[in-house]
Parts: structure tokens; C-alpha cells; sequence
């Protein structure tokens, strides 16, 4: 047992096997994913490569479950004074600023094809001269032309912004609204109204997620709209693709905070682990503004 | 600051327990002194691996001609020196200090967060031993220098460069997490009546390097994802042929890489800050200056990175904001060494081995820093890019600016650390023979840069062979001595006179208000800090002999 908290004191947790769990954890799944994509691409027959990632992957859901469920444990147990759990909001709010920082990086590749290398390219600008390694190549955005279609064969079409895009975005803003509801329900203790807000709001991210397979599925076999399809499939499926990961991880994190409100956990007063799961939604929201303006519209 | 010398340190009444036994203290432990501790011997053990490699290629360029290695493992070595020299031994050595002394300094019981204090630790050698790894795998490790452009890292690269790329990942979780931590325990762990000014400037300057590292690591992940896109999954980030640009490349990882550059710097700012005073016995001049000079550097690193490109095809305009961008970098940086200047000016002065390194810091990353002036000059530049010159630019602000702040700050707070006092005569030693070897190492580089010889090639021109073999020998000798060192540590550890709990009589900071060997845990109880006068007050340093 470490300290018995009076007030004053910060609580510092014991010795714990999670983090040398989830080290393990996260190097064999890293180990096993490299593996198979290197045998892929060698197109060796056989690669352990799945199977290592397999299990690596199962280390890490386990590790998950324990390392929160110690958590949830300890919170519930009253170990965690205010302190705590200001620790805890300087932790969140970094590192969803650190996930902001991930996409920005990819919103800077889109910016810099568009407003410069494209261009370039395109042998307008500065560094027009670029065009002498593809004479002729028009640059146009979407593109719908690659320099060079032998290695990157160009998408036939584009996802409009106005079909599925903008009913994803209802969706989307739609659930945080929801959330928001839910929260206030929770504040007022109206255990009822925080249940019906929070299905809701996981029901409404899986809507947004089939509909978001839906489009990639018209884009790989309709539109030939793919990873190697040039520079737009790159930007488009891999801003798109990582904000969909990122909502997937959102509803599932929402739904283990409906699983928790299910058993009681959570007081108007005490219910960070619920306002994080709304600070990364309201997050992932966000990003899907950004994503609808700059890939769909823009 | 010495009213608060009392015994405040261990007002633990509960039945507080020392370390566990054995191998479990080490994998899971939640102490930041285990943990700093664990950080500054993985550091240490790869600065001695990516020490051997820079033997190996000073070896090779002993003499003109093929004699030791063939170009494709030199290649391999030059690449994994830097990324081992960079993410293996600099920062984490700081991330360690932090570890130790940013709890000690700001009168908190631990980190904010233990687990993920651990988390971070613990990734860091999956992490190298994923990357090490890479060395003996088929088609060898990576090859394609440490700043690894596209598409020399995704067209033309190894097969083990997928690995590569994951250990990035790994690092790039680890120091995110570390940094999330020191910036939720500087903000939220202060002892009552801790200003934010009357923090040591060592805690300030890794707040602003703890920002730093959490806005662009994730960068550096996004811009290895790219290439592992490009080289699994036929997107076409990197290649013009799908309408992408190499340049890209660049782009994104200066983006992550100059902020880098003050994440390995500014922590050494803040310890030598901390040591300059403390020998001087006067207090550090112009503290708030020091504060607003950091942030303005953190500011500037963020909008700098294309002077590591100006070669590269960038519009005019380009060339013209990042030099001046990067010019100005030199007003704060300047700030800093006048006022480190200042703090010796009349100072009752005396030169133990953290003085001599700090003030060797001083004037030899002032070097350093001119010659990234130079460099930043851009028409200049085009001369001097990817010569030897610009290896001895940022040697000389990562060997004496960075290195020599790691072993300040280590010889300063060993006595805290293990109770005992280093060998005094043997850790001067230790600094002469680091100061001369280095300096022979590196100083003869500018010559032969500036004459035009390039960097990452293992043969050159027979002009350049007496400076090349100058700098091998003394390369050779700054290497072994750092065998010195570690005799010098673990003779530390094991014996030696008792320190007493403030043994510089200069020093000020509340990590001297513990006893020595700082005991596992401290400030459980917070002690009250709001007697004391913050430093821009200029009455926080009286200090009684």
C-alpha cells in the first residue's frame, strides 16, 4: 500500500507490471507488422508476420483492460484527490494536442502539393522548371492526372463533397451535440438522459464509420480512386483513413464509458474519465471539419 | 533561498518503504529517482555505442582511401551514430535529469504521472533494440544518413528500414509520454508558493523543451508513416512521378528536426544556468531575461527549417525569410550568453569540474554558434552545405553545448545522487582530456569543410590528410576518456568522502534542502515556498558562506 491519502498528499502509485506489459506489448506488434509488410512485399509465401502482430495486438487490448481497470480502480477506491486529477486534465489536453500536431503534418503534405510542388510541377511558379522531368504534365487539382499513370494510374473521379461527405458531417457534429447532452444529464445526475445521450452518440459515430467504408468502397471500385492512385488518393485516404482510426478509437472508448455508466460509475461531481472520452470526440470532431473543408470541399 | 535549508525532506510520517529487491525495483518501479536513474545509464551506454561508431569512421578516415570498412557499412555507421547520438544518448540523458531533479527542484513527490513515467523508460530500449537490430538483418541497417531523405529511405532503401520506422514510432511514443509528464508536474506539482519565477531555470527551460518535444515528435511519426506508406502501400508522397516531391520529405522532417535541435540544447541552458551561479557565488543575472530569451528560441525553432535546405530548390522568398528567421535566433541565444557572462563578471570565482564544463559550454557553443551564423547566411551556404563544415558547426553545439551540459550537470549533482563526492582530480582530468580531444577532433573540421570536403563519404582527397588524421586522433582520445568517466562514476557510487546535503556553497535550489543521498522519497509533504523572493525581484540570492 502506498501512502494512505490525507489531503495534502499526491498519490503515487506502487510498483505496476502495466507499463512493462505494454512495452512488450507494442514491440511485438511493431516487430509482427514489419515482419509481414516486409514478406509482402518480397512476396515471400510464408511470413510469421501476422501471427506475431496477432498476438502482440492481444498483449496490447489485455494490457489495455488492466492498466484502466487499475485506474478506474484506484478512482473509485477515492485514491485520487483534486491534485490528481488536475494531473490527469494536463495529461489529456497534451495529448490530444499531440494528436493535433500528427494530422497537422499531414494537412501541411496537402497544403504544400497544393499551393507549391503542384504547381511547380505543373511548370507554373517559382520552380516551374520542375516540368522538364514530365513535359506536357498539366496540374490540376483533384488531380486526375499523374506524371506519370504507368506507376500511379489516375483516379477516374473524385468523392463529391456533397453526397456522403456532407451527411457525414451532420453525423458527426450531430454526436457531439448529443455528448454535450449527455453531460449536462450526467452533471444533473439524470442517469437516464446521460444513458440515452451516450448510445446515442456511439450509435451515431457507427453510422458515420459504415458510411465512411461505404465511400471507400465506390472509391476503390468505381472511382479507381486509391492509395496509389497519385498524390490525391496519398492525401485523401490517409488524412481520411486516420481520422476514421481515430473515430473508431473514440466510440470504442465511449462505449466502455457507457459500459462503466451501466455499472453506476461516475458522480455529477467526479466523472473525468467521461469529460476525456468528450475531449477526444469533440477532438476527432474537429478534425472532420477541417478534413470536409480542405479534402472535400477545398 | 538558503532560509528554506531545513529538514522539511523527509516529513514522510507514514510507513514509507525503500526500494523493492532485485530486478522487479528496476521493471517496475513508479520512482522517479529509479527511473532518472535508469535514464541516464541507457544514455550513458549509448553514448558508448554510438561512440564506438564515430571510432569506426574516424578509423576509416584515419587515412585517405578504403582501409577499414567498405562505403556501404560506412554509411551504416555515420547513420546509426547520429540517430543513436540524438534520440539514444542526448535526450534521454536530459529526460533523466529532469527525472531527478525537476521533482527535487519544485518540492513534489514524484512525477505527475509514475506508470507513464516508467512507460516512457521502458520503450526506449525495445525502442534501440529494434533499431540496433536492424544491423544484422539482410541488406544491412540504415544506410541513408540520420536526417534519412526520401527516397534514398524509401526507393533505394534497405529492407530493414520498415524496423527502422517502427523504432521511430516507438521513441517518438516514449518522448511524447515523458514530456506530457514534465509539463503536468511543473504545472501542477509545485510547491505552495512556487511561482512560475521562482522556478530554477532548469525546470523552465524543460518546460519549454517538454512543449517543444510534444509539438513535433508527432511530426516526425507522421513523416515516417509517409514513407512507410510510400514503401508498402504505393502512395506517393515522396515521388514526383505521382505528382508528390521529395522535397516534401524535407520539409516535414526539418519541420520536426530544427525544434529538435533546442530539445537536445535548451535543458543544458537551464542546468548551466543553475552551475554558473553556484561557482560564481552571485546570483544568476538577468533570470527573467533568461526565461523570455528561451521561449523567443522555442518561438524562432518553429519557423527556421529551410535553412537546412537552401540548396534544395526552394522560391527566392524562401531563401530570404529563413535566413533572416534564423539570424535572429542569435538575439536570444545572445541574451544567454551575456548573462552567463554577467553572472562570472566580479564573481568570487572557483573552477570544480562542473564550472570548468559549464564555462567550457560557454564559450564553446558560442563557437558553435557562429558557425551556425555562417551557415545561415544563404548564399554562403551554398558553399559550405553537406561539407565538414557543417559537421564541425553542429558538433561543436551537440559536443560541448550538449554533452558538456550532461556532464555539468552530472558532476554537479552526484553528491545528491550518491551521498558521496566524486574524485575531484580525476574528474579534471577527465574535462582536460574531453576539452582537448574534442577540440582537436572537431576545430580542424572547418578547415577542411570550408576547403570542400563533403560530409558522409568514406575516401577523400589527399590535400585533406593531415587535418583528417589530427581529427581522428583526437576523436580517439575524446573517446577514451569518456572510459574515464565511467570509472569515475562508479567510484562515486561506491565510496568516497560523505557529501553533505548542499556541498557548493553557491548553490541555491531546494534539491540542497534533502539530505545526500536524496532519500527514495522526498517531499511528501510539500514545503512552503512563499518566504522566498522571486528571482526577478533580484533579492532571491543572499547567500550566507
Amino acid at each position: 500500500m502506498s501512502q494512505q491519502t490525507t489531503h495534502e498528499q499526491y498519490y503515487v502509485p506502487d510498483q505496476s507490471k502495466w507499463p512493462i506489459i505494454a512495452t512488450v506489448a507494442l514491440l511485438v506488434t511493431v516487430y509482427g507488422l514489419g515482419t509481414w509488410f516486409n514478406d509482402l512485399k518480397a512476396d515471400r509465401a510464408e511470413s510469421s508476420g501476422p501471427l506475431i502482430f496477432f498476438v502482440g495486438a492481444l498483449l496490447v487490448a489485455y494490457m489495455m483492460f488492466g492498466w484502466f481497470g487499475a485506474v478506474v480502480k484506484e478512482s473509485r477506491a477515492g485514491l485520487y484527490s483534486a491534485q490528481m486529477d488536475r494531473s490527469f486534465r494536463w495529461g489529456m489536453s497534451w495529448f490530444i494536442f499531440s494528436e493535433v500536431m500528427f494530422f497537422a503534418a499531414f494537412f501541411g503534405a496537402l497544403f504544400y502539393i497544393r499551393y507549391w510542388a503542384g504547381p511547380w510541377l505543373g511548370g507554373e511558379g517559382d520552380k516551374g522548371i520542375s516540368n522538364m522531368l514530365w513535359p506536357g504534365f498539366e496540374y490540376s487539382w483533384p488531380l486526375l492526372n499523374t506524371p506519370d499513370p504507368k506507376l500511379y494510374p489516375a483516379p477516374e473521379g473524385t468523392i463529391s463533397a456533397w453526397g456522403l461527405p456532407l451527411i457525414n458531417t451532420v453525423l458527426l457534429v450531430s454526436s457531439s451535440f448529443t455528448l454535450t447532452w449527455a453531460h449536462h444529464a450526467l452533471r444533473k445526475n439524470n442517469r437516464q438522459q446521460l444513458k440515452l445521450g451516450l448510445a446515442l452518440t456511439v450509435l451515431l459515430g457507427a453510422a458515420f464509420l459504415i458510411l465512411q467504408i461505404e465511400e471507400y468502397v465506390h472509391a476503390y471500385t468505381e472511382l479507381g480512386l486509391t492509395l496509389g492512385s497519385g498524390i490525391y488518393g496519398a492525401t485523401f485516404f490517409m488524412l481520411t483513413g486516420f481520422h476514421g482510426a481515430h473515430v473508431t478509437m473514440g466510440a470504442i472508448i465511449l462505449t466502455v464509458m457507457l459500459v462503466r455508466i451501466l455499472r453506476g460509475h461516475f458522480s455529477p461531481e467526479h466523472h473525468f474519465g467521461f469529460e476525456a472520452a468528450a475531449w477526444y470526440w469533440h477532438f476527432v470532431d474537429v478534425v472532420w471539419i477541417a478534413l470536409f473543408v480542405f479534402v472535400y470541399v477545398l | 533561498m538558503s532560509a528554506v535549508i531545513d529538514d522539511h525532506g523527509h516529513a514522510g510520517h507514514d510507513h514509507h518503504h525503500g526500494p523493492a529487491k532485485g530486478l522487479s525495483r528496476w521493471l517496475l518501479t513508479t520512482n522517479h529517482k529509479d527511473i532518472g536513474s535508469m535514464y541516464l545509464w541507457f544514455s550513458f551506454a549509448a553514448f558508448l555505442l554510438g561512440g564506438s561508431m564515430a571510432m569506426v569512421i574516424r578509423a576509416e578516415l584515419f587515412q585517405p582511401g578504403l582501409q577499414i570498412v567498405q562505403p556501404e557499412f560506412f554509411n551504416q555507421m555515420t547513420t546509426m551514430h547520429g540517430l543513436i547520438m540524438v534520440f539514444g544518448a542526448v535526450m534521454p540523458a536530459f529526460v533523466g535529469l529532469a527525472n531527478w531533479m525537476i521533482p527535487l527542484m519544485i518540492g513534489a513527490p514524484d512525477m505527475a504521472l509514475p506508470r507513464v513515467n516508467n512507460f516512457s523508460f521502458w520503450l526506449l530500449p525495445a525502442a534501440f533494440g529494434l533499431l540496433v537490430s536492424t544491423l544484422f538483418m539482410e541488406g544491412g541497417g540504415p544506410n541513408f544518413g540520420w536526417t534519412f531523405y526520401a527516397p534514398l529511405s524509401t526507393t533505394y532503401a534497405p529492407e530493414s528500414v520498415t524496423f527502422f520506422i517502427f523504432a521511430i514510432h516507438l521513441m517518438g511514443i516514449s518522448s511524447i509520454m515523458g514530456a506530457i509528464n514534465v509539463i503536468a508536474t511543473i504545472l501542477n506539482l509545485r510547491a505552495p508558493g512556487m511561482t512560475l519565477m521562482k522556478m530554477p531555470l532548469f525546470v523552465w527551460t524543460w518546460l519549454i523543451t517538454a512543449f517543444l518535444l510534444i509539438a513535433v515528435m508527432p511530426v516526425l511519426a507522421g513523416v515516417v508513416t509517409m514513407m512507410l506508406m510510400d514503401i508498402h502501400f504505393g502512395t506517393s508522397f515522396f515521388s514526383a512521378a505521382g505528382g508528390g516531391d521529395p522535397v516534401l520529405f524535407q520539409h516535414v522532417f526539418w519541420f520536426f528536426g530544427h525544434p529538435e535541435v533546442y530539445i537536445m540544447i535548451l535543458p543544458a541552458f537551464g542546468a548551466v544556468s543553475s552551475i554558473i551561479p553556484a561557482f560564481s557565488r552571485k546570483p544568476l543575472f538577468g533570470y527573467t531575461s533568461m526565461v523570455y530569451a528561451t521561449g523567443a528560441i522555442a518561438f524562432l525553432s518553429f519557423i527556421v527549417w529551410s535553412h537546412h535546405m537552401f540548396t534544395v530548390g526552394i522560391p527566392l522568398v524562401g531563401e530570404l525569410f529563413f535566413m533572416y528567421a534564423t539570424m535572429l535566433i542569435a538575439v536570444p541565444t545572445g541574451v544567454k550568453v551575456f548573462n552567463w557572462v554577467s553572472t562570472m563578471w566580479r564573481g568570487s570565482l572557483s573552477f570544480e569540474a562542473p564550472m570548468l564544463f559549464a564555462v567550457a559550454f560557454v564559450i564553446l557553443f558560442t563557437i558553435g554558434g557562429f558557425s551556425g551564423l555562417m551557415l545561415a547566411i544563404a548564399p554562403a551556404d551554398f558553399q559550405y552545405h553537406d561539407t565538414y563544415f557543417v559537421v564541425a558547426h553542429f558538433h561543436y553545439v551537440l559536443v560541448p553545448g550538449a554533452i558538456f551540459g550532461i556532464f555539468a550537470s552530472a558532476y554537479y549533482w552526484l553528491p545528491k545522487w550518491t551521498g558521496h563526492m566524486y574524485d575531484e582530480t580525476l574528474a579534471k582530468l577527465h574535462f582536460w582530456m574531453s576539452f582537448v580531444g574534442m577540440n582537436l577532433a572537431f576545430f580542424p573540421m572547418h578547415f577542411v569543410g570550408l576547403a570542400g570536403m563533403p560530409r558522409r563519404i568514406p575516401d577523400y582527397n589527399m590535400m585533406f590528410a593531415n587535418f583528417n588524421m589530427v581529427s581522428s586522433v583526437g576523436a580517439f582520445m575524446f573517446g577514451a576518456t569518456q572510459l574515464l568517466f565511467l570509472f569515475i562514476v562508479i567510484k562515486c557510487i561506491r565510496g568516497g568522502p560523505a557529501a553533505p546535503a548542499k556541498p557548493w556553497d553557491g548553490a541555491e535550489g531546494l534539491e540542497w534542502s534533502v539530505p545526500s543521498p536524496a532519500p527514495y522519497h522526498t517531499f511528501q509533504t510539500p514545503p512552503d515556498m512563499s518566504e522566498v523572493h522571486e528571482h526577478r525581484k533580484g533579492t532571491g540570492g543572499e547567500l550566507t558562506p
